[in-house]
């Protein structure tokens, strides 16, 4: 948690002049990354999730959230970047795409920000091919970037039929 | 009360109600041309569906009241109070002919000659005023004198005159009270109703009318009732499915939520909530199985036009069959209903003509020369189950083996060995037959398998039990409903897994040194089961749950799991209790997954997979027929309607080609040492014919022998094989064909199960071979034996429901769609009919349109389309040849529409 940028709250934003958007920020490894708040139905700790068989593998399984079943989607697996190491427990963020909810297991979950669009930007060409696909750009934060998952091509990955 | 007849009730009366509100819109905006039509279609559906009841004096009055809006619809009379008032009236006499129907099931006596004279006059043209008089002269009543000042002066009538000309005059009460409003408007000034009514006086002797018609015939006292609405209609309303189905899915989660507590309070001993929560689980069950009933009908409804279709089969066959039909108020789940309708009715349709032998053959036989059709449905735990039992000639098992060994079916070695019940199930094979003449009732060979694959979707099962000689039964299995199904929680490599109750049929326990022993054949287990060998799968391997190779543990349970007559057993870790579940659709990614056929919340808060028993099975090596499409139940109900099923195969070219499957009359597979030469065309032997043998390239050069796939098409008497190079499956998918090439003999490529797949036109090959074979095209004129696909388009349900078995017995293959936007959507997007059935009256775009539309898509110019209305005019038949209506038939005529069908289609 420690190395989110908490100064990026509030404050910052009333010098703002573009307009602002708000981010639930995710850390996975040592990068940042966001997913527009109003997108997200949930923040849930460690989870007991069970496993699917045959299922792709970026499908970590199903679990109840209040008698809802949610797909947990590995969001390491998602962009092939190695599995967690040691006893980590992770969290997840929820999101809903069509009318389904998916959990995204994350390594940690951080606060809210509000960004202004006017740090915005493309992400640059040499960015890996496992981010871009699933990214709409990146925010330039004062200390660090944070790049803004696209939900629904985060859920787009081999195995699923065309919904 | 006959069902025809209340749902009649209850629609008329939903008309009626609706078009009264609707004219008095009408009359205060007379311009408004959508509102008039669709008072004009509500009429004209109420007279065309009294024409075909045989209603004559409802039908009478709907048809002159709709001439009224005929003429104003054509513009050629104005929007008059005088003329709403009199087409109420005419409304409220239809409301009374209802009601009288719905007390004695029959149309009262007498005649409604007087209001239809005065309708007539207003079509004609003529004003009120002059049938108006001569009545008021004939009829001189005193009540209207109450009235009477009330009319002119209308600003100055009291609510309590009024309301005392209600309580005077009960009869035409809707007069008293539309007119002085219409009056004020006539008064805000409309000059066209000036121009009717140019003098104030005329309102006294029309309100005598309104008053004195009733009279005339005499029907005073009853009059009272007509107004009432009717008590069919009030008893029951009509629920919108969907909400329905969302009550259905609260009840299941209450349900479930109910279990979780349940078990919750197990766990703990003499808490307080024990009470409570009995109360709480006992209300949740009655609630449970009242919403059930709610989606409940009687079986009886899908029974509903088996009588006909075997009455209709028996004059063909020229049998003598007797229908009987027990248990028909047995009730089950509408959606299951749905279902089972068409195998059913295919399976009495196969009893009638495979199943019970000709007159004299029964009498040979020593049995009466009626044969006997039951049908018979009942509770049995928490399943229904539907017999369907003939006392015919059986099946015989030497001439299905003979069968099943020339398809290709079974090695002929193996053949023998088989028990009689396994011999049956070669009959719900693709592809299989015994008829030995294709009729146009059933033995196209493409049946049967249908109706299991069917059945097997909703999770039930169809067993067969035939003595050659005495009869066959089929016993059909399916569950009460598809939301709540009890599962039994196994384990294996660590998960948990549930699995239909349904499908399973016994556990066994196995362990090296019990009766029951896992034994292997060359790695793969297997298990002896009372003198059996069992095929054994592992649930772990199966789904790679544990990659590592393990020895087979010391015990270990096996669920026998029985899918159609193919059993299997699965091997699991443990085995838990049955819990009820409620089966959720997988999420859109995991739909792929052939293994699971939902996943479900247990007690306990955890999700678990629901495995597929069907998928079990296929995965096991077995059922390769079944499509793979259709395995996930909650996924496939939602697009169930508009699928069709087809026969991929493949021949010549990477890609794999399709042909609708109700086109093939039966796949053969031929030796090639058969094959004979005739001006260098091959040919071969079939049932005492010559068939020619058409290759899908022109250039192929047959093998000298070996066997070799050939779909047989079949035209009046003569067949044709199309040879292929290997069938490979039966899917059912849309067909949207995306492609059109150029190729004749292709209809255009679509994607069907994942995978470009070229549409190949039959009609061409059948053509290529008659054509060059016979040297005459004579064959197109006899009756066709391939059913001929018609699109019918009406937006009434009541017709549909008429009109489609009608076709359907003919031979016909009906598409039905409830609004003309859905006929063109198909026709744009690649369905082929080979006619057109249109209503004129819908609301949108009504049938004229419809046609204008497709004669302008190159496809459709010359497709034979059929007005089908009650309004056959002289204008309207003018207007529909315009358009391009091929033909234009009454509704109520159903053999003039037969007839002009077999002629248009064929010309």
């Amino acid at each position: 948690m420690s190395d989110l940028p908490a100064t990026q709250s509030t404050g910052h934003s009333v010098v703002a002049l573009g307009e602002l958007k708000q981010f639930v920020s995710i850390m996975i490894g040592k990068q940042l990354f966001g997913i527009p708040v109003l997108q997200v139905h949930d923040v849930l700790g460690p989870q007991r999730i069970t496993r699917i068989p045959l299922s792709p593998k970026e499908v970590a399984g199903s679990l109840n959230l209040r008698g809802r079943i949610v797909t947990a989607i590995d969001i390491r697996s998602r962009l092939n970047m190695p599995p967690h190491d040691g006893e980590h427990e992770g969290m997840s963020v929820v999101v809903e795409d069509q009318g389904e909810l998916y959990s995204l297991m994350v390594d940690s979950v951080g606060e809210v920000l509000s960004l202004d669009e006017a740090k915005f930007e493309q992400h640059p060409a040499t960015l890996d091919g496992n981010i871009r696909e699933v990214s709409t750009g990146i925010y330039r934060l004062d200390k660090s970037l944070l790049v803004v998952f696209d939900v629904r091509a985060l859920l787009r990955f081999q195995g699923e039929e065309a919904a | 009360m006959d069902e025809l007849l209340s749902e009649f009730l209850t629609e008329t009366s939903e008309s009626v109600s609706e078009l009264d509100v609707e004219l008095v819109q009408l009359e205060q905006n007379p311009n408004d041309q959508g509102l008039l039509s669709n008072i004009f279609r509500l009429v004209h559906t109420i007279k065309g569906t009294c024409g075909f009841l045989g209603l004559p004096r409802l039908e009478a009055v709907a048809h002159a009241s709709e001439n009224v809006l005929g003429k104003i619809r054509d513009g050629n009379l104005e929007v008059t109070p005088d003329a709403v008032t009199l087409i109420l009236e005419s409304f409220d006499r239809i409301k009374w002919l209802l009601s009288s129907l719905e007390e004695n099931e029959v149309e009262p006596e007498g005649d409604d000659q007087d209001l239809i004279d005065r309708l007539n006059h207003v079509a004609d043209g003529g004003a009120l005023d002059d049938v108006a008089a001569p009545a008021a002269v004939a009829e001189p009543e005193p009540e209207p004198e109450v009235e009477q000042p009330a009319p002119p002066r209308p600003g100055e009538v009291s609510l309590e005159e009024l309301e005392r000309a209600f309580m005077e005059a009960p009869g035409p009460e809707d007069v008293a009270s539309d007119e002085p409003e219409a009056e004020a408007e006539a008064a805000d000034a409309a000059p066209a109703e000036e121009a009717v009514e140019p003098d104030p006086a005329p309102p006294a002797p029309k309100t005598e009318v309104a008053v004195s018609a009733p009279q005339g015939v005499a029907k005073q006292p009853e009059q009272e009732k007509q107004v009432r609405e009717s008590a069919v209609a009030n008893q029951t309303i009509r629920v919108n499915v969907d909400l329905l189905e969302n009550l259905m899915t609260m009840v299941s989660e209450l349900v479930l939520t109910r279990n979780q507590l349940m078990q919750i309070s197990r766990n703990e001993k003499d808490s307080e909530f024990t009470v409570p929560l009995q109360r709480l689980s006992q209300v949740t069950s009655e609630l449970q199985e009242g919403v059930m009933k709610t989606r409940m009908q009687p079986i009886g409804n899908a029974w509903s036009k088996l009588p006909r279709l075997v009455r209709d089969l028996s004059i063909d066959l020229n049998k003598k069959i007797d229908l009987q039909m027990l248990g028909a108020d047995t009730e089950l789940d509408r959606q299951v209903l749905e279902l089972i309708k068409d195998p059913l009715t295919h399976m009495v349709r196969n009893s009638a003509d495979h199943g019970i032998e000709d007159g004299p053959s029964r009498v040979a036989a020593g049995k009466s020369d009626m044969g006997t059709i039951t049908l018979n449905a009942y509770h049995e735990g928490g399943h229904i189950i539907i017999e369907i039992k003939d006392d015919g000639k059986g099946l015989d098992p030497e001439k299905i083996k003979a069968k099943a060994i020339a398809n290709g079916l079974v090695a002929e070695s193996e053949a023998d060995a088989l028990s009689e019940q396994q011999i049956h199930q070669f009959i719900m094979r693709a592809g299989f037959s015994t008829a030995a003449q294709v009729t146009s009732v059933s033995g196209r060979g493409v049946g049967m398998d249908v109706v299991r694959t069917n059945i097997e979707k909703i999770g039930g099962t169809i067993e067969l039990k035939s003595t050659f000689g005495k009869g066959s039964t089929f016993i059909i299995k399916i569950p009460l409903t598809l939301a709540i199904v009890s599962a039994l929680i196994v384990e294996s490599g660590g998960e948990r897994f549930a699995i239909p109750q349904l499908s399973v049929v016994e556990l066994v326990r196995a362990s090296s040194n019990s009766e029951h022993k896992i034994e292997e054949v060359h790695g793969t287990p297997v298990l002896r089961l009372r003198n059996r060998l069992l095929p054994l799968v592992s649930l772990k391997r199966m789904l790679r749950l544990d990659e590592s190779e393990q020895e087979t543990p010391q015990e270990t349970f096996i669920v026998v799991l029985q899918v159609g007559t193919y059993s299997v057993g699965i091997m699991v870790d443990r085995v838990f209790d049955t819990e009820e579940i409620v089966v959720k659709p997988v999420a859109p990614i995991l739909r792929n997954i052939t293994l699971f056929s939902g996943n479900t919340i247990l007690g306990d808060g955890s999700v678990i997979m629901i495995l597929d028993p069907n998928g079990i099975a296929a995965a096991s090596g077995e059922l390769k027929m079944v499509d793979e499409e259709g395995k996930d139940t909650a996924r496939h109900l939602t697009h169930q309607s508009d699928v069709s099923s087809l026969l991929l195969f493949r021949a010549g070219g990477k890609s794999p080609k399709a042909v609708p499957l109700a086109l093939v009359a039966r796949l053969e597979e031929i030796d090639l040492a058969t094959v004979e030469y005739s001006e260098g065309r091959p040919l071969v032997q079939y049932r005492g014919q010559l068939m020619p043998l058409i290759a899908m390239e022109e250039e192929l050069k047959l093998e000298a022998e070996g066997r070799q796939p050939v779909l047989v098409f079949t035209d009046n008497e003569r067949s044709m094989g199309l040879i292929v190079d290997q069938i490979v499956d039966i899917v059912e998918d849309r067909i949207n064909i995306e492609v059109r090439p150029d190729a004749p003999w292709l209809m255009g490529s679509a994607v069907i199960a994942g995978k470009a797949t070229e549409i190949i036109d039959a009609g061409f090959y059948l053509t290529q071979a008659y054509g060059d074979w016979f040297g005459a095209a004579e064959g197109d004129s006899k009756e066709p034996t391939a059913p001929r696909r018609v699109l019918l388009v009406d937006d009434s349900a009541f017709f549909r429901n008429l009109i489609k078995p009608l076709l359907s017995v003919a031979g016909y293959d009906v598409t039905t769609v409830n609004h003309a936007e859905a006929a063109l959507e198909l026709c744009e997007n690649g369905a082929e009919f080979d006619a057109i059935i249109s209503d004129i009256e819908m609301p949108g775009i009504d049938g004229f349109e419809l046609t204008r539309r497709l004669r302008e898509i190159a496809r459709w110019e010359d497709t034979p389309i059929i007005a089908l209305s009650s309004h056959t005019g002289p204008r309207d038949l003018d207007r529909g040849r315009e358009v391009g209506f091929t033909d234009y038939i009454a509704k109520l005529d159903r053999d003039a529409l037969l007839e002009t069908l077999a002629q248009t289609i064929d010309a």
